[in-house]
């Protein structure tokens, strides 16, 4: 006989102090944070920034991201060996509610291509209070269209809904940051996936 | 660390809905397109590393792992289960990440301002991986009900927050876990989103002489079921 899946419930408002505990300053270890690749690790250092908005374009300031990637030669980590020889992690959380404008934030590389005929992309999972279960998005990069083109994934979306999953390349003096805003509902709601 | 198989799909009749509008703020919050639909094969991706070395020694013992003078107040409850998918397959040394509110129904969280005491030997958040068998296990205290604005008088009935990935990205799974008997679950919108057939599932069952220990804690069993491989990979 098969079990039934367990219901999702909300992540809700107070998940800071277990889920993202060093972020928020609270007193215990955090397994993950925003900090997917340290100053050695190979590839382009990024960060990855953008904020979540609800319905009314107001910011969310207690939304989680979980972020998943390739390295910079596309490829997943797969051990703790891995992370300790490389510094790159392939995970990261982060919470909204630390930023002073509300922003999430990754300090991460570049990811390649995971496989032949796909883009440099970042897959996402989305929670916050209000989302009764997660939702999956990805992050794509403004700099690869014709990588973006090809894209199988990118290519199952709405044409006139992939802009909202291509980040904004940007290159400062302290660095290259992607922007990517999430919008959960409106005319340019995010594309999210079932997956 | 094995390649994913492809994962069965999510079970829509067993999810709550994005928008469920007794809970208020799914309004603005829950996606409101259709999803677009990813080929399994495309989805493949791997859960996040870890071991057990990220794991402190206390981290699934919440009267202890925040300790500062004494214990914490409130009812000892053992939580136990175990983390299956859907064929009863162990989801083994998988992580369980878990917070909750203390026995006043008070969170640690800064911007909990509901106004019962905290209490300053417990935190209330712990993890632990699950063993060979999929088994998890915490000691913690029975947690609080305790007031929010959804609707007026609203409580939420005492729960613990469960966070896990299984072996998949696919298959994360943020739920809560709720107690045999609690009144308040039948006005609580977050449980009753849930479709009724399937919402039984996040209420533990008491378990004293198997799960507690006599004399010493009250024990409560909530197994915990993910989505699993599609079908059982082949492998030479």
């Amino acid at each position: 006989m098969k079990l039934t899946q367990t219901p999702s419930q909300t992540v809700g408002p107070y998940f800071a102090y277990g889920l993202t505990s060093e972020q928020y300053g609270y007193d215990f270890k955090s397994l993950f944070g925003p900090v997917l690749a340290e100053p050695q690790a190979a590839g382009e250092h990024i960060r990855l920034t953008g904020r979540v908005f609800d319905g009314d374009g107001v910011p969310v300031n207690d939304a989680m991201l979980e972020i998943r990637q390739a390295d910079a030669e596309g490829r997943f980590v797969a051990s703790r060996a891995e992370i300790a020889a490389s510094g790159f992690r392939g995970f990261g959380r982060c919470g909204t509610g630390t930023h002073p404008s509300l922003h999430y934030w990754f300090d991460t590389v570049k990811p390649g291509p995971a496989a032949p005929g796909e883009a440099p992309c970042i897959d996402v999972i989305l929670t916050m209070r209000g989302m009764l279960l997660h939702a999956f998005t990805r992050v794509y990069f403004d700099d690869e269209g014709e990588a973006n083109a090809r894209d199988p994934v990118l290519a199952a979306v709405p044409a006139e809904r992939r802009a909202t999953l291509i980040a904004r390349r940007q290159v400062q003096p302290g660095g290259v940051s992607y922007l990517l805003d999430i919008r959960m509902q409106g005319s340019k709601e995010t594309a999210f996936f079932d997956l | 660390m094995a390649a994913d198989a492809p994962l069965s799909p999510r079970d829509w009749k067993t999810q709550p809905p994005y928008v469920y509008p007794e809970y208020k703020s799914t309004a603005k919050r829950g996606p409101t397109r259709p999803l677009v639909p990813l080929k399994s094969a495309l989805a493949q991706r791997h859960a996040p590393v870890y071991g057990h070395e990220d794991i402190g020694a206390l981290d699934h013992d919440l009267t202890r792992n925040a300790a500062r003078n004494g214990a914490p107040l409130g009812e000892r409850i053992v939580v136990t289960g175990r983390v299956l998918d859907e064929d009863g397959r162990p989801a083994a040394h998988t992580l369980v990440e878990v917070w909750q509110a203390n026995a006043a129904g008070r969170y640690v969280h800064k911007v909990d301002q509901h106004n019962a005491p905290l209490d300053p030997n417990f935190l209330g958040a712990g993890r632990c991986l699950t063993d060979k068998d999929g088994r998890y296990r915490f000691l913690t205290i029975k947690p609080g009900a305790y007031p929010w604005q959804n609707h007026p008088n609203g409580w939420r009935p005492n729960h613990i927050h469960f966070s896990l990935f299984g072996q998949s990205f696919a298959s994360r799974l943020v739920t809560q876990m709720f107690f045999p008997g609690d009144p308040l679950l039948a006005l609580d919108p977050i449980f009753l989103s849930a479709p009724e057939g399937a919402r039984g599932s996040l209420v533990s069952r008491l378990n004293l002489d198997a799960v507690g220990e006599a004399g010493f804690a009250l024990g409560f069993e909530f197994d915990i079921v993910l989505r699993g491989p599609h079908q059982t990979p082949t492998e030479a």
